[in-house]
Parts: structure tokens; C-alpha cells; sequence
């Protein structure tokens, strides 16, 4: 039984069973895994990563090297919370992803606050009831069930009471102010530029299953700060010393904290090693709580005389001036069974010292616990994070924030403060600071700060005296591979020295070479032990200290944060949400298949039962070139363009001329970027004077918007012309074939649709008749197949609508709806280039052989490139038709082709083999009867009926170079 | 092999006893390398080794390796689309295949594959057009159907019912990782052993010029008189540039990347997603290792926004559910110079004897062997060698792009 | 992730807006009359330098305006941000 008999913040009426390893144990509500363990007496975890030596629970914190555990998920002991039924396996420094599908949800939440203070121990508290005392919005986040921090792991009285009464006190005072929000369980772990931090809270982990039941488990919250406090505290460093590693070995505050908080004993028979006052403290409670004290071990010649009293006072022996210098374990539990103590030398840190034998090490305590205190690394994670510098404090003996570079300040023991009375003051004096930088000031004499119980004398405190690496007997430090630096990677002071031994000057590489700090904690309890290693490696002599080798920067995270909690709800349904048209409900009832095209899901194929795509297909042509088919075309970005200078805008744009349109007639429109590369292409109609709709390709309308706002604003100001997306307003329905135009009459009796009256290339505005009757439309005569067509265009909520509407009206014609994929047959089979497939960022408008487009008369933008050397060498890459050899083969989209004649057999040797281009487009025709392919090929419009191959591993597919046009060369069928 | 005994530390991977020296600047070399990264440490073994140059320094503002070489995510291939690329990318390839035992150097060479995702039809089109190209030019490439995907990397969702279905891959067998660190350790080690002096802590802050020659640097440890000066400092090299009143092309981003834990093996190959913005191996060490997409806007600070981090997690979770417990240990960001044709920028400048080597954007590690070769050719003789070429400065105004930004691309 | 202040709108989050590279290069008055050279220049030459850097935003998921920003590329400071034709 390790428990004692009573006292911690534990519920000992809730018994939590849990198993670890496989063997079942009990703890309380209240526990964490680790504390529980150190109560049965289960502290030696898994083996440690690389040289299986035995590990045992070293810190009661998020910083803990050894104890990690498998639940679901890699964690630390330290900080799982005990719930019922809980099942860890303890890991050797690697975990494994189990969880097939998380199955929890994750949130976020953004949120703006005047000071955010992180910490809720004694000056995080503080700071909060002053910055908060005005009126000032103030968020205080902690990573623990309950405030206090420190506090809650404290014997002495504050205020008369507990510590621990008093933290919930002033917790309960803060919660009734309104501003004043308060997250547990909850950590800052990113601290991004002008003040904005990431928490992670914690939600469920805590509960019992049948309680999180519609809670997120975790949320990461977004936070804006005007003013940060940063009370994050400071960690204890563990001491490096041969078998420094033993379980059983543990940080002086962790004792305490198992002890006080948790009432868990780690040990029976303890040692208390120390480079500082504060572990004194640590003794005194493990007295108090009825442990066997062997000796405090003190490495500073004149220990602090108030406290070696009152230990001495109980009978313990403070041997001062000396340090642990080895241990040794029990084989059959492999805890620590002894604590051997040798003297530390005034230049005992140069490395070289003690390594003689005489009296080395005489001294040997039998102990199963050793408290160590290596000193405290003010937690300055965050600081470091948000860009403030840090400093060596040779009297702290840590690194000390020294100057912020954002709004921000630490406070309390992570600013350096070494006492209560001095983390509460300092709190405060950040919290006041805070408010009245945030424009709601508080006065001082608001702020009422507790009475620690305990005062030390003035200048009783002696200086704390580093040791960064002990003694051995040994030989030299080279060969010190036993005094571990970094627990989670294994790595020693032998390490070290071969970094440094094999050239390496610069911690950086040092850290690389040994992987120091590279582990689960990040070398949190590692980075300044390693540093003071180096310093006394790189010979830095008997000064040597950390602050030799400059400072590290920190990053985020300042503790692992799961990729779930990072994703939030940006996965599955809502990962990228997806654009439908008003129309898709129809699409999936009928069965479509879709495509993802920018955002949209486009209908690809509409199969009929036993259909493969390429037999659909192909009916759906037959249906476009010799009946009637429609298309649900709304995904075209549609962008409106008003003004009394959009035409000349346009021309501007666009590489051919759109400032002469007529009213009522729309124009196809190709645009370049500056570099004179095809950009987007679509067809704009010019509603009035004053007025154009203009699109776009499906994927390019949010681009081409922001390309006319760009040029707009930034180039041409003064044009007046302005841009509305209306992509979403409209619905757009092609009505394709020799017989739409009887479909449009039916739907549009008020137009006449002849040829003469509706020409190609204008569009007219009506009222649609029958089912839909008087639902303003404007249809357009505009054709991407050749054939005869109309596009209907209507407000998107009677999209639905006019689509069934025109089903109706063309069933007695077997209307057909067709997809995306016949939509590039149609158009390939005209030489219709698919900006973004038959073009790729590297293709001119002369390249398609559109020279017909580009005017010669304006400027636009993209014009003065097309004459630069590169663009007017006659091998470019040309857009030409392709006509396989064999009608029946289908050349795939990709493939590259070379000339005839290109020895191919090289394939095997002489590479690489030159290519003349690729096939961008390929497919069955219908109306061909055949196959064919358009594709870029050098030189192409001057190699018409040569023969280019295909070559494809497995075979070569020969075919020959044509115009793109195949089908109604003449232009025969778009007036029907 | 030598076989390195790292001790009883045995901390995953194994270090020779000695690497380089820490020597002072000479008051002149031959040729002074301007940036102590990968390309500047490989193309001052590749001028000792392959020209007998010797007589070189690389100067370093920081510490040897510490600039993007230590922050990419160490990806190697060479599947590049146009010629010019991928003849590049395989030249390196070839040399990679062969530098550890050249360099005598285990860096954790790992040909495990790299798999470029497929979401769409134009990704399936742009891939298969890449595959075809590839293998014109020598260059080890497949195409995967979604059931072969999942076949090589099983913890990939490969569902139709996800918001951006894999429909295949193209796959390369033989690109894979290395270890970034000990890439350039090893090269260090050779050229030091060659007689480069390497020496770090020694910021380059302008030229020594005769009229448009360029005869040495100023440094913050003094002037230092060269014959022939590269530079090769990433974004910085525009910086350096600038003082001669030479404009580079390039514009340097944050590009983020991050670690997670150490896990058991589960992730066999190298998965990149161009789509959806993520791309992760798995070192050998076990932590999963990823980058994201480029941040929007020029900064030196090697830090970039965490939308990008989140983005970039949203994505891994959905092509790799089983990542959702994963934890992210710790995120970094190095600085890429981009150019506008996302291609680099090797070989002359209109001043004598100054030689620039920039641009790489995403794609500098995977080309280090070559871009040391080619560097060292080019100082060597004063003209390119036929594989930068095609990289020089005067495409941009010519027109003559090697546009890898182009849809048929891949980034990173 | 940076706060910006568009000068419409006010502070917003950096996914909110679009970047525009280099602020002040005009488009040139008479592109036929530069030579490639001096095209080349104008189309891919931009400045890239390490501190401050006048730069252009688009405030795209909110007002949809452009405008331009003095920024230090090393510290991500935004020293100063101005509306198109005003000066820094």
C-alpha cells in the first residue's frame, strides 16, 4: 500500500479500476494514470527505445520521457486522467496508430479577448484577478482539472487556509465576472504573429463513455489577444550522473506532487538530490509524510541554513558539496536499491574532475527513491515561441525571458521569481499592467494578494550551483555512457563527446547528431542539461553553463496535439464542401455519374442499365448529333460586367474585340495571361450598352473574377466597370441538336426561333410557357458541339424547374441528357480546345490556331509576349487532330508521341527518346465511327498527314496528323 | 562501408568519428561557394573531386546544413514532367543511387517509392501524360489504379464515397528519402577531407568587384579574394545580388512541414497529394514526417500561418484516417525561393565570374547531387553543363519557361 | 497567421485575403515599345528583399479590394497599409 492513509485531491469514494499491461489495478477519481501507478507501486514502465534498459516514471507533468502509454493514442502518463476502465500499455518511446476510425468529432473556436492569461497557478491567479478587476474581457487557461497549479501540491497554508482553497476561491471569484472566461483542461500550444494563439481543451477524455454524448472531444481554440500574461511556470531539470536513469529516480517536484496532491507514495527510503533550496521543501513533506529520508545531497558547499536546520532538526543528514555520482538497482524489481555520493570539486564542472578513484563515490545511501533537482528552466516555451529573446541568468541558473517582441510578458516563477510571495506579487503586477494597457485600468490597491504561511528570513536563499554532469569513476567523459542526457532518445555524455569529437562546434548539429531533444517531450527535460553538456564538452572550462552556446527558438506545438484536433471539422462532408447545381437532385435520381470539376459535381455520363461509359457515351452523342440533348451547363462561372467602359475593358482583356458588340449578340472571348499563355476562354453577351455577362470555364470563374478585379484596380482605375459573380444566380441548361430548336419553341412560344429572326450568336430575353409558365429566361444561341443549340438561362431556382420543363418538351423527341464527358466529345470532334486539357499554362492562342482571335489592332494584356523569341519559333507545340491508323484504337489521354521512324527499340537503352508532343484529348465518335485524339505537337500545322506513334510499353499506336476539325468541316449544322 | 560505431548509444542511426574541420578563412581561394546547404556543399566536392578544384571555401552566415537543408521533408525523385526537369532530377537520381558508398556514408537512402495522388479526371489525365513522358526519358514511372494504390500504401482511403476519391497514382519505385542532415554531413566530410575549408559563421554581406568581374567578397570575417564566386543561398542570394544592382527572379515563402510522434512502421512509401496539399513518409526513425502547400506570402522568417498547418491536417486525416490519433510533435518552416516558371535558376550572370544558383522552390534536396555536378561543371569551365543549360537566367527573356507550375505538374 | 487591416473594412484574418506580390509596378504605358528585355522585367523581375516590402493584398472573402501594404518580411510587422494612389 502506497497510498497514504489520507489527505490529496483525490475522491476516495470513487475507486477507479484500470489495467496497465495487461494487469488490473485500482485508483481514485481524481488520479492520473501516473499517480495512480506510483500508488500500486507500479512505477517502472516499458523498457527504454534503444537500449532496453529499465524506465520508470520520472515527472508528474506534461514533460515526462519515459512513462508514455498506448490509450488509443500516445500520451504521457502524467496526463491522462483516471476514468473507469481504463486500458494502458506502457510504450518503449514508439507508439502505434490503432484506431482504424477516430469516430469522435473535434471543434474550433475563435474568439477575441483583451488578455488572455495562460497558467492558473499562484501568479497566473493573480494576474487574472487584476486584469480582469476593470472590466477587462480576460480568458485564463490551464491545463489541469483544477486551478492552482503549484498550489495544489502544497502543504503550506496561503491565506490562512490551503493553497489549494484559496486557488478555488479566487477561481470561483473570477467565474462570477462576466468577462472573465476560464478554461481547464485546456493548454496554449502555438503562439503565431500580432498575438495569436492556439489552446487545446480537452472535453471528454475525463468522462465517463455514457457522458459525451454529443460533445466534441477536443475543440482548439483561435485566439486574438491584445495582451498575453504568460504564467506558465517552470520545470525541474533531472540531473545527469551515471545510472541516472534507474526507476525510482524522479524529479524532487514530482515527489511532491505525488505525495501532496495525489497522496501516492513513490517510495519508502528516499535521497533527496539537489542543486537548489527548493528541494528542501520536498524532504520536509516526505518526512512529514512518515518516509525514510537518508540524506539531502547538496552540491553547493554552504547549503541554505534555515532549511538544512529544520531537515537536520528531524534528523536527516544534509551532506553538502556533493553530488550523486551512481546507483544501483534491484535486479528483480529494477528499481533503485542505492545512491552512491562523492564530493563535487569548484571546477567540477569542467568535465575532467573525480575521475581519479581515491574516496570516489565511498559514500553509498540505501534509498528506492531519489529525488533529484538539477535547478529550474523557467517554461519560457511560449515566450520563446512569440519571438521574445531569451537570456542565460547565471544566478537563476536558466534561461530568462529578456525582451518581447510582441504584446506580451511573463509572469512569476516563468520570469524567474523563485518565491510564492514573489510569483503572487508579480502576477498581479502583470495582470494590473495588462489592464491598463488594454484601456481598463485598475488600480493597485484593488488587488488584494494572500499571505504565503510561510515567509524564509531575507537573504536566507543561497544561489542555486548547476551541475551539468557528474563525476564518474569512470575514465573520461567519452566513455560515459551511462549518464543519460535525453531519456527518450537514449542519448549520453558519451554522445556528446563524439559529436563534439568528430567536429561539431554548433549545438544544432550536436542535437542532430545525437538526437537530443528530438523525442516525445521535445527535450523539455533535456534541452538545458544537454546544453550545459556541450558547454563543458566544447571545453568551456569550469563556467561552463548553457548560456555559452546562445539560446534555441522554440516552436509550436509546445506539447503534441493530434492531427484530429488540428483537422477539426474539416473532414469527411464538410473537408472541402462541394458546389451542386439546382439541378443535381434530378442528375442523381436519373443516375449520373459525376465528375469533381473545380468545387462542382458535374454529371459525367448518365448510364442506362448495361451501360459502360463508352457505350452512354456514345448514345448520348448519337442523341446531340441526330435529336436532341441537354445539358446541364450551370457550373460555367458567370461574372456580370456594367459600366460605361466595360467594353473597353474587355478588349483590354480579352484577346480579340469586344467594345463593338451588339446589343443582343454574344461573342466567344479568349484572355492571356501577361506572359501571353492562354489563360480562360467563354462567351460573353452584351446585355446593354452598358452592361456584359461574361464566362467562364467551370473551375476558372473565382480566378477570372479576381483577374478583372486585379487589373481593374490596380492598373486601370479609372476605366468605369464593375464585376458581380452571378455563378450562382443563374441556372444554365444547352439544349443540343437538329431538333432543339422545336424544344425551344415549344418552351419559348413568344420568340420566333427561326433561323433568320434567332441568329447564331444572339440571344433574346422571354417568358417560358407551359409547366413553367412566365418564368423570365434568357436563351442564347450559342453551340459547343456544332450542332444547332440554345442555352436557357434562368433564375437558379427555377432551374429544377425549366429542366424538367424541357425534358417534357423534347420526350416525344427522346431528349437526352448527357454529361461532361459526351460535352468534350461534341467539342472535340469541332476542334473546341478545353482550356485546363488541351491547354497547360504553356500554350498561346496562335499554338490552338486561333490567330482568327487576336487582334492586331488593341493592346491586351498577354499581347506584347506573343512576340518574344520563344513564342514565335515555328516548332512550338501546335493543337492538331489525331486519326489512329486503326480506327479502332483509342489513343490514351497522356500519351506522349515521337515522329516515325524514332527507334524505339532504345527504349531498352538509348535514352532518352525524343517526344514531339502529347495526346491532351481522345475518343469515340459517333459520328466518326471511329476514334480520334486532338494533341500539342511540335511544329504540327506544317506536318499534316505525317504519321506520329504512340508509344506505350506494351504496344505503339501509329496515327496521323489532321486538322482538329473532324466533323462539319464546313460549319453546316449550328443553324440546323 | 565504413562501419561507424556510434557506441552503446546506438540512437537509431550511426555517425563517423570525424567529420569536418573548423578552419579560419584564407585571404583567398579559387573558388569561394557562397552558402553552406546541400547545393554548396555539393558542388565544392564536385569541383575537388570531378575538376581538381581544390583551393575552395564555402562560407556559411549560420551553422553548416542549417537552412532549408535541414528543414525539407526529404523526398527524392525525379518524375518530373518536362525534359528538362526530369533530366536534371534523374541525373541526380542516378548519383544519389550511388553516394553512399561514394561518400561512404549510410544517410538513410531509402528507394521506397514516391506515389503522386490522383483526385480528378484532368489529375488522372495530367498523371498518365506524366507516366508516359517519364518513361520517354528514362525516368522509372507508373500508373496505379486506386486498388494497386492501396496495394502499396494500405493505410491510404482509397473509398469512393470521400470528398476527393483517389483514382489512381503515378509511381515511381525507385525515388524515395533520405537523411537530410547526413546528406550534407557526408558531402561536407569529402570535401573537407578534399581540402575545402568549410567555414561557418562567416555571413557574406557583399562582392569585391573589378569594373562587371567579380574578384571576391566581403565577409563578417573580412574580404576574401576569389577567382570565381557561386552563390548559393536560396532566397538570400537575391538579397546578395541586389547589391550589385542584380535583379533574380525569385520570391522566397515560408513552406511549413511538421513531425509527429514516433510510431511503429505503418506508412511503407512516400504519398503526395497535389489536390488536396499534403505529402508524408515515414522516417526511419517512425515519425511521420509532412509538408504542406506553399504560404501565400514572402517572408524570411521561417515561420509560416497555422491555417496552412490545419488545411494540411484536414487533408492527412482524410486520405489516412488512421492519422486522426497521430499528434503533431513540432512544425518548422524553411524559406523557398521561387521562380516564376517554378524551375531553378543555374549558371551564369552577366558579371565575369560570378555564378548563381537559385530558385529551386520545393524541389532543391531531391537535386542536390545534380545541382552540385552541374555547379561545379559550369565554375569549372565557364560554360553549363547541358543539363542547366536550358536553366539559365536569359529564358525569362526569351520566353523559352520550363513551366512546372503547369497542371500537368507536381510541387515539392 | 497574420492579422491584416484591410483599409475598408478593418482588422480581418489572414485567410481572408489574397496576395498580390510587389506592390508599384505598373503595367507599362506601351508594352510594344519595351524590348524583350524590358518586358521580361516587367513580367517576372520583382523585388525580394529581406525587410521591409511594399506589397500588394486583395481582401477577396470580404470587400474584394485591392490595396497595398508596407510589411517586414522578416518579423511579419505590417508597418504601414494604404489604399491604391495613397502613399505609405
Amino acid at each position: 500500500m502506497t497510498r497514504l492513509p489520507s489527505g490529496g485531491r483525490i475522491d476516495r469514494n470513487e475507486a477507479l479500476t484500470f489495467t496497465l499491461d495487461g494487469v488490473q489495478y485500482t485508483g481514485f477519481r481524481g488520479d492520473t494514470l501516473a499517480s495512480a501507478m506510483v500508488a500500486e507501486d507500479a512505477l517502472v514502465v516499458a523498457p527504454s527505445i534503444y537500449r532496453g534498459r529499465p524506465r520508470g516514471i520520472l515527472t508528474a507533468d506534461v514533460t515526462e520521457p519515459n512513462a508514455l502509454v498506448q490509450v488509443g493514442e500516445v500520451l504521457p502518463a502524467t496526463v491522462v486522467e483516471l476514468v473507469d476502465g481504463l486500458k494502458a500499455r506502457t510504450l518503449s518511446g514508439i507508439g502505434r496508430l490503432e484506431l482504424e476510425s477516430d469516430g469522435a468529432t473535434y471543434d474550433k473556436k475563435f474568439v477575441h479577448v483583451d488578455v488572455l492569461i495562460v497558467g492558473a497557478g499562484p501568479a497566473g491567479l493573480a494576474a487574472a484577478l487584476a486584469a480582469s478587476a476593470g472590466g477587462a474581457r480576460v480568458l485564463l487557461v490551464d491545463d489541469q482539472p483544477e486551478p492552482g497549479g503549484d498550489l495544489l501540491a502544497d502543504t503550506q497554508p496561503l491565506d490562512g487556509g490551503p493553497a489549494a482553497e484559496w486557488a478555488a476561491a479566487v477561481h470561483a471569484q473570477l467565474a462570477d465576472r462576466p468577462e472573465v472566461r476560464l478554461l481547464s483542461r485546456s493548454s496554449v500550444f502555438g503562439y503565431y504573429d500580432q498575438n495569436y494563439l492556439l489552446v487545446l481543451e480537452r472535453r471528454t477524455d475525463h468522462l465517463a463513455t455514457t457522458e459525451t454524448n454529443g460533445i466534441s472531444r477536443q475543440r482548439v481554440w483561435h485566439v486574438r489577444a491584445r495582451r498575453v500574461v504568460l504564467a506558465t511556470g517552470a520545470r525541474e531539470r533531472p540531473l545527469v550522473f551515471e545510472n541516472n536513469d534507474r526507476p525510482g529516480i524522479m524529479l524532487a517536484s514530482a515527489v511532491r506532487t505525488y505525495l501532496n496532491r495525489y497522496a501516492a507514495v513513490p517510495g519508502q527510503r528516499a535521497v533527496v538530490a539537489t542543486t537548489d533550496d527548493s528541494a528542501y521543501q520536498v524532504a520536509l513533506d516526505l518526512l512529514a509524510a512518515g518516509i525514510t529520508v537518508e540524506a539531502v545531497i547538496d552540491s553547493r558547499s554552504q547549503p541554505p541554513a534555515d532549511l538544512m536546520a529544520q531537515v537536520s532538526a528531524a534528523g536527516v543528514e544534509v551532506v553538502p558539496g556533493s553530488v550523486v555520482c551512481g546507483t544501483t538497482g534491484s535486479s528483480e524489481t529494477h528499481r533503485l536499491a542505492a545512491v552512491q555520493v562523492c564530493e563535487f570539486a569548484e571546477d567540477g564542472n569542467d568535465g575532467r574532475s573525480g575521475s581519479g578513484d581515491s574516496g570516489f563515490g565511498e559514500r553509498s545511501f540505501e534509498a528506492d527513491l531519489l529525488a533529484v533537482c538539477g535547478g529550474w528552466s523557467p517554461d519560457v516555451h511560449l515566450f520563446s515561441q512569440s519571438r521574445g529573446s531569451l537570456r542565460w541568468d547565471d544566478a537563476a541558473a536558466g534561461f530568462l525571458p529578456a525582451a518581447a517582441v510582441q504584446a506580451v510578458r511573463c509572469a512569476g516563477s516563468a520570469n524567474g521569481v523563485t518565491d510564492l510571495a514573489g510569483c503572487l506579487a508579480d502576477g498581479a503586477a502583470a495582470g494590473i499592467e495588462a489592464a491598463a494597457l488594454v484601456g481598463r485600468p485598475v488600480a493597485e490597491s484593488v488587488v488584494a494578494l494572500p499571505e504565503p504561511g510561510r515567509r524564509r528570513p531575507d537573504g536566507a536563499r543561497v544561489a542555486p550551483r548547476p551541475v551539468w554532469l557528474t563525476p564518474s569513476r569512470n575514465g573520461l567523459p567519452n566513455d560515459w555512457t551511462e549518464h543519460f542526457v535525453d531519456l527518450h532518445r537514449d542519448a549520453t555524455v558519451a554522445d556528446v563527446w563524439r559529436a563534439t569529437e568528430a567536429g561539431m562546434r554548433s549545438m544544432e548539429h550536436i542535437k542532430r547528431y545525437t538526437t537530443i531533444g528530438t523525442g516525445h517531450d521535445q527535450g523539455a527535460t533535456s534541452g538545458v542539461n544537454a546544453a550545459g553538456v556541450v558547454a563543458v564538452a566544447l571545453g568551456h572550462g569550469s563556467t561552463s553553463s548553457p548560456g555559452d552556446l546562445g539560446t534555441t527558438t522554440f516552436r509550436a506545438p509546445s506539447i503534441p496535439v493530434s492531427f484530429a484536433a488540428l483537422a477539426g471539422r474539416d473532414v469527411g462532408r464538410l473537408h472541402d464542401s462541394a458546389r451542386v447545381t439546382p439541378i443535381h437532385p434530378w442528375h442523381v435520381a436519373a443516375g449520373a455519374l459525376f465528375e469533381d470539376v473545380g468545387h462542382w459535381k458535374r454529371p459525367w455520363y448518365f448510364p442506362q442499365p448495361g451501360e459502360d461509359l463508352k457505350t452512354a457515351v456514345l448514345r448520348e452523342c448519337r442523341a446531340a448529333r441526330t435529336g436532341v440533348a441537354v445539358m446541364d451547363a450551370t457550373t460555367l462561372g458567370k461574372i456580370e460586367i456594367v459600366g460605361s467602359d466595360a467594353g473597353e475593358f474587355l478588349n483590354r482583356i480579352y484577346t480579340n474585340a469586344f467594345a463593338g458588340l451588339a446589343v443582343g449578340s454574344a461573342r466567344y472571348g479568349l484572355m492571356c495571361t501577361a506572359d501571353g499563355m492562354v489563360l480562360d476562354d467563354g462567351v460573353t453577351m452584351r446585355l446593354a450598352p452598358d452592361r456584359f455577362y461574361l464566362s467562364t470555364t467551370t473551375g476558372g470563374a473565382a480566378k477570372i473574377l479576381d483577374w478583372l478585379e486585379e487589373w481593374h484596380q490596380t492598373e486601370w482605375p479609372q476605366l468605369d466597370v464593375a464585376f458581380t459573380s452571378v455563378t450562382e444566380q443563374w441556372a444554365t441548361i444547352a439544349v443540343v441538336g437538329p431538333r432543339s430548336r422545336e424544344v425551344i419553341a415549344r418552351l419559348a412560344p413568344a420568340i420566333d426561333v427561326t433561323n433568320e429572326a434567332f441568329g447564331f450568336m444572339t440571344f433574346r430575353e422571354t417568358e417560358l410557357a407551359g409547366a413553367v409558365e412566365g418564368v423570365p429566361a434568357r436563351i442564347a444561341r450559342i453551340s459547343f458541339s456544332g450542332e444547332l443549340a440554345y442555352e436557357i438561362n434562368v433564375a437558379s431556382w427555377y432551374g429544377l424547374a425549366v429542366w424538367e420543363a424541357v425534358m417534357a418538351a423534347g420526350a416525344d423527341f427522346g431528349i437526352t441528357p448527357y454529361g461532361t464527358e459526351t460535352m468534350h466529345v461534341l467539342r472535340a470532334e469541332k476542334g473546341f480546345p478545353i482550356v485546363g486539357q488541351d491547354t497547360d499554362g504553356t500554350v498561346t492562342p496562335y499554338d490552338l490556331g486561333m490567330a482568327w482571335i487576336v487582334s492586331k489592332k488593341k493592346d491586351f494584356v498577354g499581347k506584347r509576349s506573343l512576340r518574344r523569341p520563344d513564342s514565335v519559333r515555328p516548332d512550338r507545340k501546335h493543337l492538331v487532330g489525331l486519326l489512329p491508323i486503326d480506327p479502332t484504337e483509342l489513343l490514351p489521354e497522356g500519351a506522349q508521341l515521337v515522329a516515325e521512324g524514332t527507334d524505339l527499340d532504345s527504349l531498352t537503352g538509348q535514352l532518352p527518346v525524343p517526344m514531339v508532343g502529347h495526346v491532351t484529348s481522345s475518343y469515340h465518335s459517333a459520328a466518326l465511327e471511329r476514334t480520334f485524339a486532338l494533341a500539342l505537337i511540335k511544329g504540327g500545322r506544317d506536318r499534316m498527314g505525317e504519321i506520329v506513334l504512340a508509344p506505350l510499353g506494351d504496344r505503339i499506336i501509329a496515327a496521323t496528323i489532321t486538322s482538329p476539325v473532324f466533323y462539319d468541316q464546313e460549319g453546316a449544322r449550328r443553324d440546323g | 562501408m565504413t562501419e561507424f560505431d556510434s557506441g552503446p548509444g546506438q540512437t537509431g542511426q550511426q555517425h563517423p568519428d570525424w567529420l569536418w574541420r573548423t578552419p579560419d578563412p584564407k585571404r583567398s581561394y579559387d573558388v569561394i561557394v557562397v552558402g553552406a546547404g546541400g547545393h554548396g556543399l555539393a558542388t565544392a566536392y564536385y569541383l575537388a573531386k570531378n575538376h581538381g578544384i581544390t583551393n575552395v571555401a564555402v562560407l556559411e552566415r549560420g551553422w553548416l546544413a542549417g537552412g532549408n537543408m535541414a528543414r525539407n521533408t526529404t523526398i527524392i525523385r525525379s518524375n518530373y514532367l518536362w525534359d528538362e526537369s526530369a533530366a536534371i532530377y534523374e541525373h541526380a537520381l542516378k548519383l544519389w543511387e550511388g553516394l553512399p558508398a561514394e561518400l561512404d556514408y549510410d544517410f538513410l537512402f531509402s528507394q521506397r517509392g514516391v506515389m503522386n495522388l490522383a483526385h480528378t479526371l484532368q489529375d488522372v489525365r495530367d498523371s498518365m501524360r506524366r507516366v508516359h513522358a517519364n518513361r520517354l526519358n528514362g525516368v522509372d514511372s507508373e500508373w496505379l489504379t486506386p486498388e494497386e494504390v492501396q496495394k502499396a500504401c494500405p493505410i491510404l482511403n482509397i473509398s469512393p464515397d470521400v470528398r476527393y476519391p483517389v483514382l489512381g497514382a503515378t509511381w515511381q519505385p525507385r525515388a524515395g528519402i533520405a537523411k537530410h542532415d547526413h546528406v550534407a554531413w557526408a558531402f561536407a566530410r569529402r570535401a573537407d577531407e578534399l581540402g575545402v575549408d568549410l567555414i561557418q559563421g562567416c555571413e557574406v554581406t557583399g562582392f569585391l568587384r573589378d569594373g562587371d568581374k567579380v574578384v571576391g567578397v566581403e565577409t563578417t570575417r573580412g574580404s576574401i579574394r576569389a577567382g570565381s564566386v557561386a552563390l548559393a543561398a536560396a532566397g538570400h542570394s537575391s538579397v546578395l545580388a541586389e547589391t550589385l544592382g542584380l535583379p533574380l527572379p525569385v520570391q522566397s515563402h515560408p513552406l511549413q512541414a511538421l513531425v509527429s510522434e514516433l510510431l511503429e512502421p505503418i506508412h511503407p512509401t512516400v504519398v503526395m497529394s497535389n489536390h488536396v496539399h499534403v505529402y508524408v513518409s515515414q522516417a526511419h526513425k517512425g515519425e511521420l514526417v509532412m509538408g504542406a502547400g506553399v504560404d501565400s506570402y514572402n517572408s524570411y522568417g521561417q515561420r509560416g500561418s497555422v491555417h496552412v498547418i490545419e488545411q494540411q491536417m484536414a487533408a492527412a486525416v482524410e486520405l489516412f484516417p488512421l492519422f486522426a490519433r497521430a499528434h503533431v510533435l513540432r512544425t518548422w518552416a524553411g524559406i523557398v525561393d521561387v521562380s516564376p516558371d517554378a524551375s531553378p535558376i543555374i549558371g551564369r550572370t552577366p558579371f565575369e565570374n560570378l555564378y548563381i544558383n537559385c530558385g529551386w522552390g520545393t524541389g532543391g534536396f531531391k537535386a542536390t547531387p545534380a545541382v552540385g555536378w552541374v555547379l561545379a561543371h559550369t565554375i569549372a569551365t565557364g560554360e553549363p553543363h547541358p543539363l542547366n543549360a536550358p536553366f539559365g537566367l536569359e529564358r525569362f527573356t526569351t520566353g523559352a519557361l520550363i513551366d512546372e507550375h503547369g497542371a500537368a505538374a507536381v510541387a515539392h | 497567421m497574420l492579422l491584416i487591416s484591410c483599409p475598408w473594412c478593418g482588422e480581418r484574418e489572414e485567410p481572408e485575403f489574397g496576395y498580390g506580390g510587389q506592390a508599384h509596378v505598373a503595367y507599362p504605358a506601351d508594352p510594344e515599345a519595351l524590348d524583350d528585355e524590358q518586358w521580361a522585367q516587367y513580367l517576372f523581375f520583382r523585388a525580394n528583399p529581406k525587410g521591409p516590402f511594399a506589397e500588394r493584398w486583395v481582401h477577396s472573402s470580404g470587400c474584394r479590394r485591392w490595396f497595398n501594404a508596407v510589411r517586414d518580411t522578416v518579423t511579419n510587422e505590417f508597418v504601414s497599409i494604404y489604399r491604391p494612389g495613397e502613399l505609405p
